[in-house]
């Protein structure tokens, strides 16, 4: 096959990006504000909710956490939650309701592989990845503070 | 007001992201990862546990969050039983947030099929 010489390929690429519709970087933004802080709202509210019984506060943030990871997998079994990240992007992947998405959805998409080659195997595409580079992070950090308050 | 400030802090952390997702063009997963890096060390720095107490769920519930709850658990550890607690504050802090998506995850998993 010959190679598409350098110029015809430098030429194509800026004709392409004239040509693509500019990306609603705005509209985006403010869907993924409106969608991330009303998860962010619904999560509060189960807080404060917790927090009233007279748990501790680390408890309480965990526990929400929990429930907000199972509300995520459950919208996503249900199939409304690829719908909500399809109409807002990050405002619906960031909150930790994403993150059960993220693992629910393609497990779900693999059954047909198999319950441990397709489900279990497949459900730490994105949600492994997050794990493992929160974990490393954090303890380069943590080891970073610890030497520095000596 | 808590409620207020958890839907505003919330929704930045959530835009932000958006942002560096459309000027960047990387996949939505890279962007997942940097988010709970950023918030680790953000809680390094003593950070995000300001955010967290000044805006709740709003810090909490992002994936930033995730980063910090690791690191204040290692913390947390260290404090209690020398440098081996970076080694198990991580897993103590996570672990409901953990096994809550491991078993949810698998059970939605097992009792929904794909729709469409």
């Amino acid at each position: 096959m010959p190679r598409a010489n350098t110029r015809e390929k430098e030429a194509y690429r800026k004709l392409s990006i004239k040509a693509s519709p500019p990306r609603p970087i705005l509209r985006n933004a403010v869907v993924a504000f409106l969608v991330g802080g009303a998860i962010c709202l619904v999560g509060q509210i189960i807080l404060s909710w917790i927090s009233s019984t007279g748990i501790g506060r680390v408890q309480a943030l965990s526990r929400t956490q929990t429930i907000m990871v199972f509300l995520g997998a459950f919208f996503t079994g249900l199939g409304l939650y690829d719908r909500l990240g399809a109409f807002a992007g990050m405002g619906a992947a960031i909150p930790i309701t994403g993150f059960a998405n993220s693992i629910v959805s393609p497990a779900m998409e693999f059954k047909r592989e198999g319950f441990i080659l397709g489900v279990s195997a497949r459900m730490f595409q994105v949600a492994g990845p997050v794990i493992v580079y929160s974990f490393v992070a954090s303890l380069a950090v943590s080891s970073a503070v610890l030497i520095l308050a000596r | 007001m808590i409620f207020i400030r958890a839907f505003i802090v919330g929704g930045i952390l959530c835009a932000l992201a958006q942002v560096v997702l459309d000027s960047t063009k990387v996949n939505p997963a890279v962007i997942m990862v940097s988010a709970a890096c950023t918030g680790a060390i953000l809680s390094g720095l003593g950070l995000y546990g300001t955010l967290v107490s000044y805006a709740g769920a709003g810090a909490a519930v992002p994936l930033f969050g995730f980063g910090h709850t690791l690191v204040q658990g290692m913390m947390e550890d260290v404090a209690r039983e020398g440098w081996f607690g970076l080694f198990t504050g991580g897993f103590r802090a996570s672990s409901a947030a953990l096994t809550g998506a491991v078993v949810f995850g698998y059970l939605m998993a097992v009792l929904f099929n794909p729709k469409g």
